[in-house]
């Protein structure tokens, strides 16, 4: 079980957070000045690096906050934590 | 005859004092404390347990811990427990047991036991209290780190518990491990928890144990005391000090019972002082079961040969050999003899190459003996390390996989790692005791313990996988083992690899050796040597299993813990419940709340009561707790603009006094959830959601605002349990809310549809009564404080009486709204559908942006023969189509002849209409809207049942009765 450090609440059990895919998808700004190809790419497809990748987890049972993680997806090794409000770390995906 | 023939008059750690009874499949046999149940069976000469599980051949106890194949236990009692081996069940009075083939057998009895979990945070956990382990645990307890040391045996010790000569800073080993104990558990920081076995490795650091605590206690176990308790630890620092396992030879008839682990043999004699034969034959590929043949022979036992596959004597074997012992080098057993027992082996010498050289016949001695202890080597216990994906290496000098490296925040010592001497294990425990606490934040320093025992430095091991038989090829050698509980042998291998198997997990699967209750804890490295054998190369190259959790079994019932029964799973209750208890209610649970499905009246079953109910509802006055709904407060200057963003319809405009039913979607446009939203007041709305949605509605919510639109003024809170709702339903609904709402004007001009009112009801409890409806019928919501939830709901009802108001419950209010055609999302939906799909085409803005629009005009989603909801009539108006049926065209063949039978679509909602009075159903079917007047199939089990496809709204479609 992964021991994650919510940037709010300091580091809790993993069963604490509900995970929330790659971080740093933005909602389109006008959804409607996309192509089908670009609105699917937005829905549907997502990154699945083997190494640092950038992700979204919500600390639920906690202070409900979204947060970012980089973690390596081959050693599970959390990188960085830090605020949806802070630019994505050197190195990631 | 003495009852314990085989008992040495002295030493062990048993207490002699105490007798202990035992039965042993119905055979009456004592012992003592500190006995196993394996080790008091061989004290009373008994060796044989039940036969094998697929060849009937006979067995016998073969180890003397976890690794035990063959002793399997049912423990019996008043709930018995199977496949325990006998080797780690700790004797206490009375215990009665059954031996077993391989296979145990729930007990549908109810375990009354109570079991438990507990979480602990700690600096270091060191795993294993052998010497390594104990060094690790010393050393860093002294740190001041909080320190946790776990073992799976009944004290700490490990290897030392078996020992005789050994020492410890120049003391008896045991006298060192004493005081380590005592050490420890003096500090105010540190835990020794025995008979807990760590069986789990996960990410960070942690891991999970079993502990047994009351077993070995007798009967009964003290009131309230957990039988076991599951540890989830987590740890800053491990230590992994878990051990060797021996490894057993692969030769000819190798499961006569008599085949014992020399290893094991040495812990019968040293730990129970229990010689187990009189007459022994050690056979080795290595140092370490020369420090058996010297306690055998300590013991008074005589030691007929020791046949060691080296071809030079080592060392340590001279030593022995130079004490009188006959050592016959270059050689192995390649056959036993005997009928139940061992009664003599056969001994061949042993090419360069491990074959049988020269004229097999002549040259081989037969040796009587009554007991064959073999050691094909050491399997160091790497499974906790191996979890967590920490890698092994194939050591060819000890003929061991052997960690490599090390996980993050890890650390593994002394025979875990490969380190097979004692002063080695003192040293690394040590040293990673040290490294943790330091890692830990505890900085120490500490000199190791000074070990000493009979073999020092390990000697070196020949690898020998597979002693040839005396007759025939591997494929005929049916009766080497390699597998005891599988009933595996060379055999099997070969026709593995004659079947084109070459990797080692398709081998697993293919024979099942390592799948067994053991997990492959004697035969895995040797079902790999052997593959090694047959296909050429090395164990390194073909390479080990996977190794997953749990290390031992453990029991369900230590996993549930204290979580069954009622503690399962939360049950939420509204403030109504108790009444609804009193008034006979047959419960459903949705979403973890208990609902009422139905309110049965004397004799009736759920059809009678719920036809009962929709009369009510339809003709006269009924009433609901609908309480579950959750409800969602939205409050902010952006709160409009926010909801106008995530509903598919306008929301920014709703004049504050009024509802509007909405719909969620997700980006890719499909149904998330659904409900009546009211505007409380310019800057305020008040949400519902379905019971079961409730929750993930709030989440959603609270996603957009905070990682998409945080500069939007908007809060979210959820109240779903401040309030009560009562639904008043049908058309005399109008006079019982005005009796207990009289400074309401109910009328439908002053109080129109879609609207809500704040009032005072006559009992001075403040109200806001909503006009909404789920059933087509004029109806109330009142809603009012949770704390008056339950007066309310009584003043309703009495209000009712002479009207006949009749409480319903869920069933009825779902055949109610699917009369309408009113989805529920979850059943009626299940992410594909759009609201277009279901019918709501009117729900969904034209004029403004939300979450889903953009993906109504791809191309899938603007596709015709997408599923629509949709009304189904059986045709002969009596079948109640199974929710789930599939839909299928007239006159499709449904043979398995003609392979897959294209589906339509499936039935999603289906009852018994007592409006209608006949059975319908709500259904999702291909481009379903133009098909509306075709008959369709719907195939319940073999029976086509033929079904008219309906618009959805089957009663009152023109919404004549929404205002009474």
């Amino acid at each position: 079980m992964l021991l994650l450090d919510c940037p709010w609440c300091g580091p809790r059990d993993e069963t604490e957070y509900h995970y929330g895919g790659q971080a740093h998808v933005r909602y389109p700004q006008v959804p409607a000045d996309l192509t089908d190809q670009e609105w699917a790419e937005y829905l549907f497809f997502r990154d699945n690096p083997e190494g640092p990748f950038a992700e979204r987890w919500v600390h639920s049972t906690g202070c409900r906050r979204w947060f970012n993680v980089m973690r390596d997806t081959t050693s599970y090794r959390v990188l960085a934590v830090y605020r949806p409000t802070d630019p994505r770390p050197e190195g990631s995906r | 005859m003495s009852a314990q023939p085989h008992r040495l008059p002295s030493g062990g750690r048993i207490d002699r004092d105490t007798v202990l009874r035992l039965t042993v499949d119905g055979q009456e046999l004592t012992g003592h404390p500190g006995d196993t149940v394996a080790s008091a069976m061989l004290a009373a000469g008994r060796l044989d347990v039940a036969p094998s599980i697929y060849r009937g051949r006979p067995r016998g106890i073969v180890a003397a811990g976890v690794e035990e194949p063959n002793a399997l236990l049912e423990v019996l009692g008043r709930c018995s427990e199977s496949m325990l081996p006998a080797t780690t069940v700790s004797l206490v009075d009375g215990l009665a047991v059954r031996t077993l083939s391989g296979l145990g057998r729930l007990d549908p009895t109810g375990d009354e036991a109570v079991y438990d979990k507990k979480f602990a945070h700690t600096d270091v956990l060191v795993v294993g209290a052998g010497p390594a382990g104990l060094a690790a645990a010393w050393a860093a307890a002294r740190s001041g780190a909080r320190v946790i040391l776990l073992d799976e045996q009944s004290e700490p010790g490990g290897s030392l518990l078996s020992c005789r000569e050994e020492t410890v800073n120049g003391s008896p080993a045991l006298d060192w491990v004493r005081e380590v104990v005592a050490e420890l558990e003096s500090a105010p920081e540190a835990t020794v928890l025995s008979r807990t076995t760590a069986f789990g490795s996960y990410d960070d650091n942690y891991v999970v144990a079993v502990q047994h605590r009351t077993d070995h206690l007798g009967h009964p176990a003290p009131e309230g005391m957990s039988r076991r308790r599951v540890w989830h630890i987590r740890a800053a620092r491990v230590v992994i000090a878990t051990g060797a396992h021996e490894r057993p030879l692969v030769f000819a008839g190798n499961d006569r019972p008599g085949v014992l682990l020399a290893s094991a043999v040495r812990g019968y004699l040293n730990r129970y002082a229990v010689a187990p034969c009189s007459r022994a034959v050690v056979s080795t590929t290595n140092d370490s079961a020369y420090d058996t043949v010297t306690d055998l022979v300590a013991a008074g036992v005589e030691v007929a040969a020791v046949i060691d596959a080296r071809p030079t004597l080592s060392p340590r074997a001279a030593e022995v050999a130079g004490t009188g012992v006959r050592v016959v080098p270059g050689s192995a057993v390649v056959e036993t003899t005997g009928a139940s027992r061992v009664d003599g082996v056969l001994v061949g010498a042993l090419d360069e190459d491990g074959l049988l050289g020269g004229d097999v016949e002549a040259d081989v001695e037969t040796i009587a003996c009554d007991l064959l202890a073999v050691s094909g080597g050491w399997s160091p216990v790497v499974h906790l390390h191996s979890q967590r994906q920490g890698r092994l290496r194939w050591d060819e000098v000890l003929a061991a996989f052997v960690p490599e490296g090390t996980v993050r925040g890890q650390r593994v010592a002394g025979s875990a790692r490969g380190t097979f001497d004692l002063g080695g294990c003192l040293e690394e425990g040590t040293e990673a005791g040290v490294a943790a606490a330091v890692a830990a934040g505890f900085p120490i320093e500490a000199e190791a313990p000074v070990g000493r025992a009979a073999t020092g430095e390990y000697g070196p091991v020949r690898q020998l996988w597979l002693v040839p038989g005396r007759r025939g090829e591997p494929a005929d050698w049916h009766e080497h083992f390699v597998d005891l509980q599988r009933d595996q042998t060379v055999a099997d291998v070969w026709r593995a690899t004659g079947a084109g198997l070459r990797g080692i997990e398709h081998v697993k699967r293919h024979t099942s050796i390592g799948t067994a209750h053991d997990q492959g804890r004697t035969s895995a490295v040797n079902a790999i040597g052997v593959l090694a054998a047959a296909l050429g190369g090395t164990p390194g190259e073909i390479g080990t299993t996977s190794y997953r959790a749990p290390y031992t079994p453990v029991s369900f019932a230590a996993l549930a813990g204290r979580e069954r029964g009622d503690l399962f799973d939360p049950e939420r209750t509204t403030p109504i419940h108790p009444w609804h208890v009193a008034h006979g209610a047959r419960f459903e649970i949705v979403g973890q709340w208990l609902r009422p499905r139905y309110f049965p009246r004397d004799g009736e079953d759920i059809d009678a009561a719920v036809a009962r109910e929709s009369r009510a509802a339809r003709r006269g006055v009924a009433m609901m707790d609908a309480s579950t709904l959750g409800k969602i407060e939205v409050c902010g200057a952006d709160a409009g603009e926010f909801l106008d963003r995530v509903y598919t319809n306008a929301h920014r405009r709703l004049p504050v006094g009024s509802a509007r039913y909405g719909v969620m979607c997700k980006p890719d446009g499909m149904i998330l959830d659904d409900g009546v939203n009211l505007r409380l007041d310019e800057n305020r709305f008040l949400l519902t959601t379905t019971t079961g949605g409730a929750a993930g509605v709030l989440d959603w919510l609270e996603e957009w605002l905070q990682t998409e639109w945080p500069e939007l003024d908007v809060y979210c809170t959820s109240v779903t349990e401040q309030w009560t709702t009562i639904a008043v339903v049908g058309p005399k609904s109008r006079q019982v809310v005005a009796r207990v709402a009289p400074d309401l004007d109910v009328s439908a001009e002053a109080f129109p549809f879609m609207t809500f009112r704040e009032t005072t009801l006559a009992s001075g409890v403040p109200a806001r009564i909503c006009r909404i409806s789920f059933s087509g019928e004029l109806a109330y919501e009142i809603n009012v404080s949770g704390w008056y939830g339950l007066a309310v709901w009584e003043q309703l009802y009495a209000a009712g009486a002479d009207l006949d108001i009749t409480p319903y419950g869920t069933e009825t209010m779902h055949v109610l709204r699917a009369e309408k055609g009113y989805p529920i999302v979850g059943q009626d939906t299940d992410g594909t559908v759009t609201p277009q799909d279901a019918g709501m085409d009117w729900v969904v803005s034209k004029r403004k942006d939300f979450i889903g629009n953009r993906s109504y005009t791809r191309a899938d989603t603007a596709r015709a023969d997408r599923r629509h909801l949709i009304g189904l009539l059986p045709v002969d108006r009596v079948t109640r189509l199974p929710e789930g049926t599939q839909i299928i065209a007239p006159d499709t063949p449904v043979t398995p002849e003609r392979g897959p039978v294209p589906m339509l679509g499936h039935v999603t909602s289906s009852y018994h209409s007592e409006a209608l009075g006949r059975p319908f159903a709500l259904a999702l079917v291909a481009g379903g809207r133009d098909r509306i007047g075709e008959t369709l199939i719907a195939q319940v089990g073999d029976s086509p049942v033929e079904v008219l496809v309906a618009g959805p709204v089957l009663y009152d479609p023109e919404g004549n009765r929404r205002d009474g």
